[in-house]
Parts: C-alpha cells; structure tokens; sequence
C-alpha cells in the first residue's frame, strides 16, 4: 500500500463505519463516504461550491489518537488511519435534536422527513415557524462562486440574519436569465419569497 | 527625515538601562500629580480635573510649582471611587475627587501635607493614605497593571523608565528565537483569553509551519458586557502589548502584526497607534531592530464591533477584509490563519505578560498561581459588589477572597447567590461554590470558564431565570447565525425563556432546554454556539429549584419578572399620603387622602415608581410574586419536593 505511486496526489487510508477505503488527500470525509456507498444527509452541501459547514446535519464522530471528535464531514479532511463513524450513538443523539429543531423551521424537505421518519419524530415540542429559509447559503454561495453575480447575499447577523437581494445587483439584467438558484434551494422556495416566481404548495400532511 | 528620527533609535540593552536611569533621574526631588485617565474614571470628568489642575499650577509661582509634573495614568482600577489622582513619590492617593477640590490638593502637596477627607475612609474612623494599603489593592498581585499608575500611556520615556522594552533588547540580543520560545514554553502561559491553550504550544505550531510569510495577532475584541480588562492595558500601557508581541514575533518568525482592536474603544485605538509611531521612532519596530537583523512591523485594525469577530477565524476574517464570520476551523489558524498563512493569535493581557516572563524567567512566572495555571489574570469585578473595578490576582485564589476581601462584599449588606464567570460564554457559580479556587480548570469542572475575565456578582434579588435569558439575548443577537443549531437553537431556546418568565412555562421544558443545550455543545460551529448553553446548563444546575418554581407555581423567588411580579399597597403601612398616585405613569393608584390607596393590579405596567416614590418612613408598597397569600406554602412545597429527590 505505501508503494510510490506516479501522481501527484497521495492517497490515505480511513475506515468508515467499519469499512475501510482508500482516497486522495485532500478530500472530505463526505467525498470517502460516498465512495463507499454510504450517505450521509446534508442540505448546504453542493459538488460544485466550497463547503459552508452551515445545516450541521452531515456531522460524523472521528476517533483519532484515541480522542473522539464531532465534526461536519463536508468539510472536514481525510486523514491516515482516521476513524469515522456515521451512526454513533452520540451523532444520532445529537441529530434527532437537530432534526427536531428542522421540524419546527422547514419539515418539508425530503432530507429532513427521512431523517424524522428514522427517528421515529412524528411533530417537533419546538416552537413551530415556518420561515421557508433555513439559512444554507446554497443561493449565496453558488451565485457567488459558480455564477460569480454576487447578485444575492446574506444580511444581518444572529436570530435576524436573512438573505436577500443585493440592491443595484444584476437581479434585473442577469437574474431573470439565470434562476439557478431555485433549483439549488432546499427548500424549494426561494425566491419566490421575493415575488420572482410562485410560491409552491406546501401542505403539512 | 531620516537623520532626525535615527537619533532616537537606540541599539542595545546597555543604552537602554542607561535611558532609563537618566529618566529616573530626571524626576528626583519632584512631586508626580497623576490623574487616572481611564475610561471609566473619564466618564466621572477626570479630564476637567486635570485642566484644572494645570491652570492651577500655572496660576502659582513658578518657583514653587516647577518641582510638580503633572501627568494622565491609563486606568488605576478602582473605578467605583473614581477619579482617582495619586501623588508620587509619597503614593498618597485620593478618591472621587471633585473640581472644587484641586485647589487644596495643589497646596497642600507643596507644603507636604494630606488632605485626609479625600482618603480611603475604612467605615471604622481609619484613613488609609498610600494606594498599595487600601483593602482593594492590599490583596491583589498587580504585574500587569503594576505601571498603570505609574507611567503615561503616551509617553515612551515613562514606559522606558519602568525597565520597558529591556526584555525585548535581552531576546533579541542574548537570546536566540528558539530560546525565547522555550522559556514562554516553559512557564506555561495559557491564553488569556478565554481557552486557555497554552501560549507557547500554539507559538510552536506557527513556528513549525513552513511559510514564506507569517502572523502575530493581538485579539483585543473585548466584547462581553461588563468586561473592559483588555481595554485597561491597552489604554493604560500600551507598550507592554506591544513589547510582548515583538518578542512573540521574534520567536515565532513573524515579520507582521496585526493589532485588532475595537472601533468602541477610541481611547485604546489612539494610544496604541500612538505607542506603535513611538516604537517605531525609537527603532523598537520596523528593520532590524536593535541590530539583530529582525524586521518587523505592525498594523492596527480596528473592528466593527461584533462579538463573534473574537472568535479566531472570524477575526482573521474581518482583517481580511470579509465578513466577520467563523469558518469551518478542521485546519488551525496557527497553521492557516490570515491569508493562508500561519498566525498566532492571542489576548491582550497574554502578549502582556510576555515581557515580564523574559525579564524575570520562566520559573518566577510558575512561582505564582496554580501549578496548572500559573500566573496573574485580571478581573473586571462588576455587579452587586462594593468594590468594583479590575482585579489583578494570583490564579487560585478563591471567589471568596476575590468579592469579600478586595471587592468589599455585596452591596447593601445582602445576601451573595452567584457569581457570573467568562462572559455570555461562561456560566454561574453559586454561593455554595464560593470557596471555589480561581484557575482555568477548576471553573472548567464547576461548568463556567475563565473568558477573558468578567465577574458578575449577584445578589438574592437576581432572578437566574433572568438572568440567563438576558445572555442568551446577547448570544442570539451577537451570533453570527451561519449554523443550525448556534441561531435556531438560540432562538428556540429565547422563546422557551421567555415562556418560562411568563409564567406560561411547561413541565417539559427544563427537558427541553438540557436537550438544546447537549445538541449546541455538540453541533455548533464554532465556541459561540458551543459555550452559549453554559449559563443554561449551569442555571439548571445550581439554581433549578427557581425554574421550578416559575413553571409550577408562577413565583418569582427573586421577584424581577414582570409578569409573576404585583405591586401591592399594604394597609397597615400606608398612610395615605398619596405621593404613589401621582407618580404613576398609568392612573393605577387610586385612593382617598389619608386613607390606604389600592393598586388596580388590571392596569399597573409594574414600572416600580410608586416603590421609589413611597416616603421611607412608611415602605408601604411591596413587590409579591405568585397568588400572594399561598407564596408561603408553595414555596415551601417547592423546596420540599427538591429535597426529596
């Protein structure tokens, strides 16, 4: 295994959830994960931008060295000899709260009505509020770095941060062209909260 | 240009001692007036006092008045009595001094003698005279802020005078960069900021990184409420920051720093841009500094005034230029800080103590504090104490030590509940705790932090329940709101508070509020959202009797939230004077003179005038919380039920 190879890039060895698999360095636990088939949920998550490590759904417990870790595997690196576990108790600990905490801010996602189907949640005790955002930054971010616009950004900070449109942007001469960003959202809203499109039925059922 | 500014530079320790014994002698046979410059003793007009006294000096004879020098100290302290003024050589010290009294001040010190109604009154019919001698600062070990009284912030020669910059001159000139590394290694110097990580560990790491250019930062984002330590030094002696950063830069091999202050702190931006053009004058900054061929240079950046930018990435962010919002931190900022490159950063107070360990050495710097936290920190000892101001104390001494023998105990003679450690990050401490040693580690197992200082003390009319609402409100307003769980568990965790104080709080939300708190401490993005559950956890913990009685039984112990709180006259007392009823912004009051007035409790906003407008020979109105004739019982109930479990 620690034959030279040709390439530049060096591989590593980690174990996933008991599996072990072998990948360049340099890539994130998420990328090893699903090269050995195994998902792991995300909603801020997307191939063509740079991780965001915002919805925190994609977390996994690593062993190294002895001490046990809980980190986002978006972005988190591989590492010789790592040891990942996906399914700890403490990460499905962690994660039915935060699937609980999703319950009351957008249920509506595939991602979250799987993770609540796993967890056995049927509602959440959290004060319910809708708000068809949940802050991943998808629209920000791709706009940003794939369409390089910049014509969408976050505003305020703490409980009253929001997204929105950056006034003097290229919403009128590029957005209407574009609309990328609809699909990329999670939730499917955006941004038809800002009156570019319709706003899709959602029912609670 | 050149030319001019080279004449000041000076190249080696030799010359510097022999300034610094010049500058001593320069003030032989003469009277320092010093005048505390602080913010705080700002705020009380010390800059009125000092113009006065100089248009009273200058009004005099001059023969007289030519041995008096007249100088602003940066912050003494002891902000409860200010202004302060201290007179040197003597170190007679006077408190809360007022304009009408410079005169006096300005005489009697010519004639060598006090005015004794300006001293520290001990409350027993004893004055104490010299600064060192008063209960305050008897009990404290000042390192830090030792030449806070002593020099002007301004001014490089004081700053030379105490024996500054000669610990710069010794690591660069005896020692090699290695060197200095091992002896900040060696004395354990953990970052004072709040972690705790051990300054020359992290050092190390920069070091060790390969890097065409690297960083030294000073973290001077001082944000939680009630804290102003790093404010302190760096208004007050500029220099010794500066000192020690050099000296880190030098070990580390970091040919820029960065001096990221916040734009609220005017008064600290001025004097450490003025410190650094001095340092530059004097050759201690920019090309090789004291001809050991080290360059290095450093910049003040001056930030917008968010919490979350002490955070290490999100500072590194907001020099950048970005948004001052942590990122994922899975590589280190000591190996990939600003700009990618390595940087270190550290606290205020931990670049302060920097020079002190060079000068003195690594074993004097043990020999104080704890053997796992060795050292002096500061506290800014504010709330319901006597007392309040900065500390400087040994790590390890006790809470008791620090709010009953320096802080005076608790205002008012009343009773200590808790005491509030680290900031929004920190947790409470109860009374039960209060022998509590003082260390990085102890307050750690106790469910607190250290932070970066703050100490709240609070006394039995603090409702906890409150009392941790009104951090997470800080946190929830203060977080950057980039993950999940830190915003939308904040959020959820604001409004189970709010339920709670309103007394509409339910069985399962204790539950709640542990779940919360487990899920933010394990899935947070960064500190912030990790350390925000503390004051919750630990308000649980030490005090959950109180939430339980807010949630079963409507009652606030402490009588602060508004709505579990009535204002009721009572009958026996009131005399019917009628000054509540005028008071009252609402009408509520209604009643015929001399006879007992009634509060319509439908329409009172509970605002508390009428408390403060009853005459207090009768202190007929009293706050009661919960259906008042059953608080007895059930608050007798409550504990019951507690013992029982």
């Amino acid at each position: 295994m620690n034959k030279k190879t040709n390439t530049d890039e060096k591989k590593v060895n980690i174990v996933i959830d008991g599996e072990k698999v072998q990948i360049e360095e340099g890539s994130t636990l998420m990328q090893a994960a699903k090269k050995l088939g195994i998902h792991i949920p995300s909603l801020c998550y997307h191939e063509k931008i740079k991780p965001h490590g915002a919805c925190r759904l994609c977390i996994v417990e690593i062993e190294k060295k002895g001490r046990s870790k809980i980190v986002a595997s978006c972005a988190f690196p591989v590492e010789e000899g790592l040891i990942v576990h996906t399914e700890s108790p403490k990460v499905e600990q962690i994660k039915k709260n935060l699937v609980e905490l999703y319950m009351a801010l957008f249920p509506f996602n595939p991602e979250i009505k799987s993770l609540a189907k796993k967890y056995g949640l049927v509602s959440t005790r959290y004060k319910k509020e809708y708000n068809y955002c949940i802050l991943c930054g998808l629209c920000v971010r791709y706009c940003e770095e794939v369409k390089k616009n910049n014509a969408v950004g976050f505003i305020g900070r703490g409980i009253n941060k929001r997204v929105a449109f950056i006034p003097e942007s290229a919403y009128f001469k590029k957005c209407k062209d574009c609309m990328e960003c609809m699909d990329i959202c999670p939730t499917g809203v955006f941004p038809s909260n800002y009156g570019i499109e319709r706003i899709p039925q959602i029912s609670e059922s | 240009m050149a030319i001019k500014t080279n004449k000041k530079i000076i190249g080696s320790l030799e010359v510097l001692k022999e300034k610094a014994r010049e500058l001593e002698k320069e003030l032989e046979n003469k009277i320092i007036i010093s005048v505390c410059s602080g913010t705080g003793c700002k705020a009380l007009s010390s800059e009125n006092l000092f113009s006065a006294l100089k248009k009273e000096i200058e009004k005099r004879n001059k023969r007289d008045t030519k041995k008096i020098i007249l100088k602003k100290n940066g912050c003494h302290g002891y902000c409860e009595r200010g202004p302060i003024i201290v007179i040197q050589p003597q170190g007679v010290c006077y408190l809360g001094v007022v304009e009408k009294d410079i005169p006096e001040i300005v005489e009697k010190t010519l004639n060598g003698e006090i005015i004794t109604s300006l001293l520290y009154y001990d409350g027993e019919g004893n004055t104490i005279k010299n600064e060192s001698e008063i209960p305050f600062y008897k009990y404290q070990q000042r390192i830090i802020l030792s030449n806070n009284s002593k020099i002007d912030p301004e001014s490089i020669e004081d700053y030379i005078r105490v024996r500054g910059y000669q610990a710069l001159a010794k690591a660069l000139k005896e020692m090699t960069s290695d060197e200095v590394l091992n002896e900040v290694k060696k004395s354990n110097l953990r970052g004072r900021g709040g972690g705790g990580f051990p300054a020359g560990i992290k050092w190390e790491t920069t070091k060790n990184t390969p890097a065409d250019q690297k960083y030294v930062v000073v973290n001077a984002d001082e944000g939680d409420p009630g804290a102003y330590m790093d404010r302190a030094v760096l208004e007050g002696n500029p220099h010794s920051v500066l000192e020690g950063l050099i000296i880190g830069a030098y070990a580390i091999g970091a040919s820029k720093g960065y001096i990221y202050v916040r734009q609220e702190y005017p008064q600290a931006v001025k004097n450490i841009e003025t410190a650094i053009e001095q340092a530059r004058e004097y050759g201690f900054l920019g090309k090789n500094i004291f001809g050991s061929g080290f360059d290095f240079d450093v910049m003040v950046h001056r930030g917008a005034g968010a919490f979350v930018s002490g955070e290490s990435s999100a500072l590194m962010a907001a020099i950048e230029g970005n948004v001052g919002e942590p990122r994922l931190k899975y590589i280190r900022t000591a190996v990939s800080g600003l700009w990618g490159k390595p940087t270190n950063l550290n606290n205020v107070e931990t670049w302060a103590n920097v020079p002190y360990i060079i000068k003195n050495g690594a074993e004097w710097f043990t020999s104080i504090g704890t053997k796992k936290s060795p050292g002096t920190k500061i506290f800014s000892l504010v709330g319901k104490v006597n007392n309040t101001g900065l500390v400087e104390v040994p790590m390890g001494i006790s809470i008791r030590d620090i709010i009953f023998k320096i802080g005076g105990g608790i205002k008012g003679g009343k009773k200590f509940k808790a005491v509030q450690t680290g900031g929004p990050s920190g947790g409470v401490i109860p009374g039960n705790l209060i022998d509590l040693p003082v260390d990085f580690n102890e307050l750690d197992k106790a469910g607190s932090m250290m932070g970066s200082g703050g100490m709240i003390v609070m006394d039995e009319s603090d409702c906890m329940v409150n009392v941790a609402h009104y951090f997470l409100n800080f946190l929830a307003d203060e977080s950057c709101g980039k993950c999940v769980p830190c915003r939308e568990g904040l959020r959820q965790m604001l409004y189970i508070y709010e339920r709670i104080m309103g007394g509409k709080g339910k069985e399962e939300d204790l539950k709640l509020l542990a779940e919360l708190s487990i899920m933010m401490k394990g899935a947070s993005m960064c500190a912030l959202g990790a350390t925000a559950p503390n004051i919750v956890l630990t308000t649980l913990k030490y005090f959950r009797e109180e939430y339980e009685a807010h949630i079963y039984y409507n009652i606030c112990p402490a009588k602060v939230c508004k709505p579990l709180v009535n204002y009721v006259i009572e009958k026996e007392k009131c005399a019917g004077c009628g000054s509540c009823a005028k008071v009252c912004p609402v009408n509520a009051i209604e009643g015929e003179l001399k006879k007992p007035y009634k509060i319509n409790t439908d329409i009172c906003i509970k605002c508390g005038s009428c408390i403060e407008a009853c005459p207090s020979k009768y202190n007929a109105i009293v706050k009661k919380t919960g259906i008042a004739e059953k608080v007895k019982a059930k608050k007798k109930e409550v504990k019951d039920g507690l013992e029982a479990t």
